[in-house]
């Protein structure tokens, strides 16, 4: 009886211990893709600001959109980070 | 190995907070909307009596709120809605002041909590904008707003079969959910960033002393980086409440 507790107790741990690495490499492997994304855009976008800083206003505003709809898939990753871990 | 035995407390513990007054009715108040009535209260005062006389040489505060107007009324309406949009400044101008002043309760001393990183206050914003820009597609363009989203011009018709169902999901579900969780999510990862900080640094205060110099350095810098985060997620839930009317208004652009 008490080996089948024992067991019962484990496996609840254990599930625990798995969602918590799963919640890790989840929130991991959404922030790679947009990290990539909002270099290249403000990459882009100082490229475009040093050519012709007298453009530097509308750029700066396009780029921040550009870096907001970027940065939207990342902090989904954030938030199911929480509700996987539980 | 010193700091090994450090436990870091449960979410809920960051976010939830027990009632003020009238506890246990649907009209509770907790810090969370203590915190919103006052910011409320706060930019009404500040704005209508910064307005009551205005003088053609501006005092300092009149100056910062002309500036404050010209940013919002050029840098944003003007320039993403249109020229002749000057009536949506009111809308877009509560909207990132209200903001701006919530996020900054995250660091404002022995308050240090944003109630935009409840998700009931984003989600609320959201839904209201969201609500405005379905409103002005149907009042400006009726019902080629929607066909015009959906069947966009220019696209081989076999391809609507894969453009119009992301297409619905984007408008529907996407755009709202994307303005409230991003709004969240920043603050939300800036409160339990300084929250972690801080308690590092008392645990390390009390174990080993001369360590505790690095998370509280790391601290003063987070708060100074939270500050522009603050204010540039008011300011980008601001732009694409903008994008997303301007949009509706003139959907080929």
């Amino acid at each position: 009886m008490h080996d089948i507790l024992l067991a019962v107790q484990e496996a609840g741990e254990l599930k625990d211990g798995l969602s918590s690495i799963g919640a890790g490499i989840a929130y991991g492997a959404a922030a790679i893709g947009p990290g990539i994304g909002i270099g290249i855009v403000v990459g882009n976008a100082i490229t475009a600001m040093a050519r012709q800083p007298e453009m530097s206003g509308p750029i700066r505003t396009t780029m921040f959109l550009g870096i907001a709809f970027t940065e939207a898939l990342a902090l989904f990753g954030f938030v199911l980070f929480f509700l996987a871990k539980g | 190995m010193l700091l090994a035995a450090f436990e870091f407390p449960h979410i809920d513990e960051l976010f939830r907070w027990k009632g003020l007054f009238f506890g246990d009715t649907a009209y509770e108040i907790n810090k969370t909307s203590l915190l919103v009535l006052i910011s409320s209260v706060m930019i009404l005062l500040i704005f209508v009596g910064g307005s009551r006389r205005m003088r053609l040489i501006p005092t300092k505060l009149q100056s910062i709120l002309e500036m404050t107007f010209e940013f919002i009324d050029h840098g944003i309406t003007r320039d993403v809605v249109g020229k002749d949009a000057g009536r949506f400044t009111p809308f877009l101008g509560s909207l990132f002041l209200f903001i701006l002043f919530l996020n900054f309760w995250e660091i404002v001393p022995f308050i240090q909590f944003p109630p935009t990183a409840r998700f009931a206050i984003p989600l609320y914003l959201a839904l209201q904008t969201y609500f405005i820009y379905w409103y002005l597609g149907f009042r400006h363009n009726g019902y080629r707003y929607l066909t015009g989203h959906l069947f966009p011009a220019g696209v081989p018709k076999a391809l609507y079969i894969l453009v119009t169902p992301i297409e619905l999901v984007q408008i529907v579900i996407v755009r709202p959910f994307s303005l409230a969780v991003r709004l969240l999510a920043n603050m939300m990862a800036g409160h339990i960033l300084l929250t972690a900080l801080a308690l590092l640094t008392a645990y390390a205060l009390e174990n080993a002393p001369i360590i505790a110099i690095g998370p509280f350095l790391l601290n003063v810098g987070v708060t100074g980086f939270e500050l522009l985060v603050g204010f540039l997620q008011a300011y980008i839930f601001t732009l694409l409440t903008a994008v997303y009317i301007a949009d509706s208004i003139h959907p080929d652009h």
